[in-house]
């Protein structure tokens, strides 16, 4: 169904009529009704569908929060659906990156220790290596002078862009992000994906959910969901380039700045 | 998560919120100090006992003859006179763990000097009386064991009998005084031993040769009882038994027989003396607990505050892989945090609160490594105790709906 079958790279996420249903009292939800797809290394994908249509519940699944009630997925070759809660959470600490449309950082806890976190749960990283990895993340981004400001001293766009830091400190090896531009408005959303691109640039792999079609403009690739099933792929022609337009961009008084 | 930043973790998340913490500790502060208080005061209070009971001498045995019977007529305890000088040297002779041992008389007198007189009790004993009852003469001497052979009339009088009888400050070693008529001399005062544990005060006696005043002053061939010292506290037990195996075979008993005398021993006597302030120790000890049973609770209930409150926290952390026990780890830790640090206050507290109470009541406490340290861990325990069950919620909680959780 995905373009990866006849790619040459190697499918890092792959799964196979992906069910998922649950119980709300008596009334049993479809939420995922067979969904095959694969994503590539270097892919950058967005998720693109209605509320109710799956798409939560497939980024849950791939990113190791949920368990598929039916069907295969692996992640990096690791077959998800046979581990247990701990297995699934080392996981999501090695492999998987986060990044949440309300930023989700911790509050009253500085940047720099915000990105340290998914470190933290990790025993064989030292403090030194944690703290390095930590800053280089923050540099990636763009922040590496807001280290010590705490989340209520950031913008939303600086926050995010925390929340991005954080995903790629680990490493991972695919960065999931829903709705990243959810909360934010049209230019520090084009900054978040001109960042999202430059990363995938340097070969990170990324999925990101959103309903917002101009945002899914900025990937390579589109996939639709409707009702549990994946029911469009497009591959995008020509992506639009996040920096280009941000260069073109009128100016604008920031209100939020610190 | 290592436990560096386990820690580091929990002591931001407690210093977020000062006031709230510092309520819930103080739960616990108050808890463990009333504990370390009530122990003080209780274990003050056995001391001071202890300590006067140990005025009585050191490792004192007493044993009196048991009742004797007339003709189905029962009498008074220590009436019978089945009890001889013969005993004693029976004891002194085959007791190895009776260190020494005397017989004794006691009679009332009336002792004269010119113009003053007093009425107290006259002691005859031997004058290995002084090693047992642990007294000192503070001046003159004692009389010697050829004073009793010989029953010369001579005597050792306590500093409340010199004050009655010369006044104040006297010295009246050599002196004459008639106790029942007969002169008596004076040949030594013993040191001020103040009252017993009973209130008794122990310097209103006469202590003169056991002969002289079972001979002279009493006329009378049996002894009331007889004081014996074991050589050490852990061979008190072994002298009592050897005493009774003696006593029994001297007196012709057999050893399923029950024995025609009594013995007492200075534990004997210590153990019902304390035992009233040990049962009030404990009361104390109980009711100050209770008080730390509550502090528990508010760790409980705060704990259950945070973890609702942190929900978006927890899914956050499990998002980027925290697992169940990284959660309850931190939880726990937290809990024990607040209570080991509240067992920590409470501990200092209940030190200055006892010294306040030793200083400004002048009641005797004492404070023992034993009950700081049982402190210490009842503290840590109910911190983990009542910490589990939150942590264990918040362990249990499904990453996608904390995340989700407003």
């Amino acid at each position: 169904m995905a373009g990866g079958d006849i790619d040459m790279n190697k499918a890092i996420i792959s799964v196979k009529a992906l069910v998922k249903t649950y119980k709300m009292g008596d009334v049993e939800v479809h939420a995922l009704r067979g969904v095959h797809a694969d994503i590539i290394k270097d892919d950058f994908v967005a998720i693109m569908g209605k509320s109710g249509s799956g798409k939560s519940t497939f980024m849950n699944i791939i990113g190791c929060l949920d368990v598929p009630t039916r069907g295969q997925y692996l992640l990096d070759d690791v077959d998800v659906g046979s581990l247990t809660k701990d297995q699934l959470a080392n996981l999501r600490n090695r492999k998987i990156g986060f990044v949440f449309q309300s930023f989700n950082l911790l509050s009253r806890t500085s940047a720099l220790e915000n990105v340290e976190l998914p470190l933290m749960y990790n025993k064989k990283i030292t403090s030194r290596e944690m703290r390095e990895r930590s800053l280089k993340a923050l540099e990636a981004v763009g922040l590496a002078g807001r280290a010590h400001h705490f989340p209520n001293q950031l913008s939303g766009g600086e926050q995010q862009r925390v929340a991005i830091a954080r995903s790629l400190v680990n490493d991972p090896v695919v960065i999931l992000a829903d709705e990243p531009t959810g909360n934010l408005d049209t230019r520090t959303s084009l900054e978040v994906m001109a960042i999202f691109q430059e990363l995938n640039r340097k070969g990170i792999t990324i999925v990101i959910v959103t309903h917002e079609a101009d945002i899914a403009a900025f990937t390579k690739r589109n996939i639709t969901f409707r009702d549990g099933r994946i029911i469009k792929t497009v591959d995008v022609d020509k992506p639009r380039n996040a920096m280009e337009e941000l260069a073109i961009m009128p100016v604008m008084v920031e209100e939020d700045d610190v | 998560m290592k436990m560096k930043n386990l820690l580091r973790a929990a002591l931001r998340s407690l210093a977020k919120n000062k006031m709230r913490t510092f309520l819930t500790m103080l739960g616990i502060i108050i808890g463990v100090a009333s504990v370390i208080a009530m122990l003080a005061i209780g274990q003050g209070s056995k001391q001071s006992i202890q300590a006067q009971i140990s005025t009585l001498g050191t490792n004192v045995l007493m044993i009196w003859p048991q009742a004797s019977s007339t003709g189905g007529v029962r009498m008074e305890a220590g009436s019978s006179q089945k009890m001889t000088l013969e005993d004693v040297t029976a004891i002194s002779d085959r007791c190895p763990s009776v260190a020494f041992v005397t017989p004794q008389v006691r009679s009332s007198g009336q002792l004269v000097n010119g113009n003053m007189n007093w009425r107290t009790s006259v002691y005859g004993v031997y004058p290995n009386y002084f090693e047992i009852r642990n007294l000192n003469l503070m001046s003159g001497n004692l009389f010697t064991m050829s004073d009793d052979r010989s029953a010369t009339k001579v005597c050792v009088i306590g500093q409340t009998v010199v004050n009655n009888l010369f006044g104040t400050d006297a010295d009246p070693v050599g002196s004459y005084i008639r106790i029942n008529k007969i002169p008596f001399k004076i040949v030594g005062i013993t040191e001020k031993k103040g009252q017993n544990a009973f209130g008794q005060d122990q310097d209103d006696m006469v202590i003169a040769p056991f002969s002289t005043v079972q001979k002279r002053l009493m006329a009378i061939t049996h002894i009331q009882s007889m004081l014996a010292s074991a050589k050490s506290e852990p061979q008190i037990p072994a002298a009592s038994q050897e005493i009774t195996d003696v006593l029994k075979a001297k007196h012709n008993l057999g050893p399923s027989e029950d024995p025609d005398f009594t013995i007492r021993t200075q534990t004997d006597i210590a153990n019902a003396a304390t035992a009233t302030s040990g049962i009030l120790t404990i009361l104390l000890a109980t009711i100050a607990s209770i008080s730390l049973l509550v502090g528990g609770i508010g760790i409980m209930n705060i704990m259950l505050v945070s973890v609702t409150e942190r929900t978006r926290e927890i899914g956050i952390r499990m998002s980027v892989g925290a697992r169940g026990r990284d959660v309850l780890l931190q939880f726990l830790i937290e809990a024990l945090l607040i209570s080991l640090l509240g067992g920590f206050i409470g501990i200092s507290l209940g030190v200055l609160v006892s010294q306040l109470i030793a200083n400004l009541l002048s009641w005797p406490v004492s404070i023992t490594v034993q009950s700081i340290l049982m402190s210490f861990i009842f503290s840590s325990a109910i911190g983990i105790f009542f910490g589990w069950y939150p942590a264990r919620k918040a362990a249990g909680l499904n990453p996608i709906d904390a995340l989700r959780y407003e």
